[in-house]
């Protein structure tokens, strides 16, 4: 009997150090989990989630206290994408992606306030107080941060232009998802 | 060998027979190639127009170095190359510069590319040109930068710039270096045509690339329906230590890896070039755009086209200049129009079939196939795939086509990457025997843009994490710093709204630019309403 108990909390104890020792000396830094979501988000830091960036959304995610369809601008895929790797079930209604767009600062209104600039979240408008703004294009996310902040109206959103680059050659069916699904009486027959 | 000349290139004593060896798949198609031999190869009329698009390659588009209203000579480069790859592009003949802009282009888009116009004089006069005539002692180095200046890409369809793929590096030494005059696709003559003609030119330039590259062996492979142009090039590599060869008539011997393969038995690895095995493949119409370049010093302005198809009364092959509009060979040559269902640029199999047929002739077109409705009969029976995997034992890189195209549809692009769509060639034998006759080609070039798009959706991604962080970093490096700053100033920053009277009117002062910026804006806006009201209704 006392050596049963002996042997027995000799042990836990020993393997509670075991234990304690791995947590201190194995620590994972920062949320891995947020990580690996993070990458799959589209990185336009716009807030339209919600949440203070990307990042934001991503750490409210593993904390489960948000929808995964709160992405606009990476659509119906980040959402499926979502799901699948947190394991939830997608919403059913599907959510429509916009069109890519970029920012664009009509020069002859600009007045140089420097307000757009602060509002990047990817620093993406370059200009000084009273100095003309424009916008780096390739690095412009789309994500509308800069047009209401503007106070004379000059920054407007446009569709960015499709070219050979960026040209995708059409589905020449119907892809599986969207097919009409066969009911088992009907299937047999085919 | 005098002996062997005697005997003739179809003897078996002529030469040892080179070993072969076999790639996986591939078929035969009726080639179709007879019509379009029989006529003698002719120079295209000069067109009125000239439209020459700054993308013909693969690589970064060339940028243009002439102005809208500049006269150029015939020869003259007209945009050059931007960054290491590209290529330049030049005036096929004399005139002025008429336009640069947006126009249609052979590509799959049908999209508008930038483009320079060039309204021919008719005299077609040559700008200054030289070339390097003592070849065999020039500097490699030299030749190699005389071809990337005449603007040589691949002509065999690809359009790789070939200064580029003959400057493998150290890091690879090249063994074997393989003509390519296969030319395996249905109905395009071309490249046989030009060795017929021009086999004595051909084989300078192949020697002119050999003394570029060094390579161990070098050989021209043709496939075994073209004698003549067999005898030609053999009559004229004799003594030179190049040996050509005959390799089997099947589709897609004429591709760059099956060739190879069947050539030296060695397999380009998935992913790899041909020169990571030590083989450089180059096609026959750029060695002898290599050998005008470097000894006549002439760019690459022209190339043979043939002009196929059962709506063309008499199919030929015509020495065309490049930015030739299709519309202009087709009105020359007398088409008959109505009867073209599709007009393919290049060949069946592999072809682009046009949207509009005011597109130029560019670099890498080798064949004009204005095909009628008996040659491409339009699909009625479009059936489920039954999963009869006809298409697996044809494809030349021994994928599994019907399981991609499962997944293609299911846009699976994943498991597409895991099956290497990547490294399908669009050769287009599995569709071509697929009884249900599922475009699968078409499946595979979706799933190829989508996952394109994909990767360059997740660089932007990466591209705005880094910023959004840098940025982030600096935000907070600047709040830091200013708070150090106070502290040793020893301010008290008062948590509360209150201010002193001089930040308060400095305020004001700012707040007042801003309005009267505002109010400047609202009066220009009304003002340009107003006249824009104004003019509608003069115009109403």
């Amino acid at each position: 009997m006392l050596s049963a108990i002996v042997s027995v909390s000799v042990l836990s104890s020993f393997l509670g150090g075991v234990l304690g020792y791995a947590a201190i000396r194995f620590r994972v830094q920062g949320n891995p989990l947020a990580d690996k979501i993070e990458r799959v988000l589209p990185q336009t830091q716009c807030g339209q989630c919600g949440f203070p960036g990307c990042k934001g959304y991503a750490i409210a995610l593993t904390k489960e206290d948000t929808e995964i369809d709160r992405c606009v601008p990476g659509g119906q895929v980040v959402v499926m994408a979502l799901s699948e790797f947190l394991g939830r079930e997608p919403p059913k209604t599907v959510l429509v992606e916009k069109p890519q767009t970029v920012a664009f600062i009509d020069e002859s209104i600009c007045i140089g306030c420097t307000l757009c600039r602060q509002a990047c979240p990817v620093d993406a408008i370059v200009g000084a107080a009273k100095q003309l703004h424009t916008v780096i294009r390739d690095a412009c996310t789309g994500c509308e941060l800069c047009v209401t902040p503007c106070p004379v109206d000059c920054i407007s959103m446009e569709p960015l232009p499709q070219d050979m680059l960026t040209w995708k050659w059409p589905c020449p069916g119907v892809p599986l998802a969207l097919e009409p699904k066969r009911t088992s009486a009907s299937a047999g027959l085919h | 060998m005098p002996f062997q000349r005697f005997l003739g290139p179809w003897s078996p004593f002529q030469q040892p027979v080179r070993h072969l060896f076999d790639f996986h798949g591939g078929i035969h198609v009726p080639d179709h190639k007879s019509v379009s031999t029989s006529l003698p190869v002719v120079a295209a009329p000069l067109p009125p127009r000239l439209i020459l698009p700054l993308h013909q390659h693969i690589g970064v588009s060339a940028e243009p170095v002439v102005k809208v209203g500049d006269l150029v000579l015939k020869g003259q480069r007209i945009a050059k190359s931007e960054g290491s790859l590209s290529a330049p592009v030049h005036a096929p003949s004399s005139g002025q510069i008429v336009e640069i802009g947006m126009l249609p282009v052979p590509h799959a888009s049908g999209l508008d590319a930038p483009c320079i116009v060039i309204e021919t004089d008719g005299m077609d006069r040559w700008c200054e040109h030289v070339g390097i005539p003592d070849w065999g002692h020039a500097d490699p180095d030299l030749l190699r930068t005389q071809i990337r200046d005449a603007g040589i890409v691949g002509l065999g369809g690809a359009g790789f710039p070939s200064s580029i793929k003959l400057n493998p590096g150290p890091a690879y030494p090249i063994q074997t270096l393989i003509l390519n005059g296969a030319e395996c696709e249905p109905y395009i003559t071309s490249d046989d045509l030009l060795m017929r003609a021009h086999a004595v030119e051909i084989i300078i330039g192949l020697r002119i690339l050999v003394r570029i590259v060094n390579p161990s062996e070098c050989l021209i492979a043709i496939e075994d329906n073209k004698p003549e142009a067999y005898q030609a090039l053999f009559e004229a590599a004799v003594d030179t230590g190049i040996e050509v060869v005959r390799v089997p008539t099947r589709y897609p011997i004429g591709g760059e890896r099956q060739l190879i393969q069947t050539v030296t038995g060695k397999e380009v690895p998935s992913g790899g070039l041909p020169a990571h095995i030590g083989v450089i493949c180059q096609n026959i119409a750029t060695a002898y755009a290599s050998y005008r370049a470097v000894v006549h010093g002439e760019p690459l302005i022209a190339r043979l086209l043939t002009l196929t198809g059962a709506a063309v009364p008499q199919p030929r092959n015509i020495e065309v200049l490049i930015g030739t509009p299709v519309n202009f060979l087709l009105q020359h040559y007398q088409v008959h129009r109505e009867r073209i269902q599709s007009l393919i640029l290049g060949g069946p199999m592999m072809g682009l079939a046009l949207h509009h047929d005011g597109v130029p002739v560019i670099k890498t077109s080798n064949c004009l196939l204005c095909a009628t409705i008996n040659e491409v009969p339009p699909v009625f029976s479009l059936q489920p795939c039954i999963r009869c995997a006809a298409c697996v034992p044809v494809c030349p890189i021994n994928l599994l086509p019907q399981q991609m195209y499962w997944y293609a549809r299911a846009q699976d692009f994943d498991k597409l990457e895991e099956y290497h769509l990547s490294d399908c060639i669009e050769c287009g034998c599995c569709a071509e025997v697929c009884p249900s006759h599922i475009p699968l080609v078409q499946y595979y070039r979706f799933a190829k843009s989508e996952i394109a798009a994909r990767d360059r959706a997740q660089q932007k991604a990466d591209l705005a994490r880094r910023r959004y962080e840098a940025r982030e970093t600096r935000l907070e490096r600047d709040r830091r710093e200013k708070a150090a700053k106070l502290a040793r100033m020893k301010i008290v920053v008062v948590p509360s709204p209150v201010s002193s009277g001089e930040n308060q009117s400095e305020l004001d002062a700012k707040r007042a630019v801003i309005e009267a910026a505002v109010a400047r804006v609202a009066a220009k806006r009304a003002a340009a309403a107003a006249l824009k009201n104004s003019k509608e209704r003069e115009a109403g």
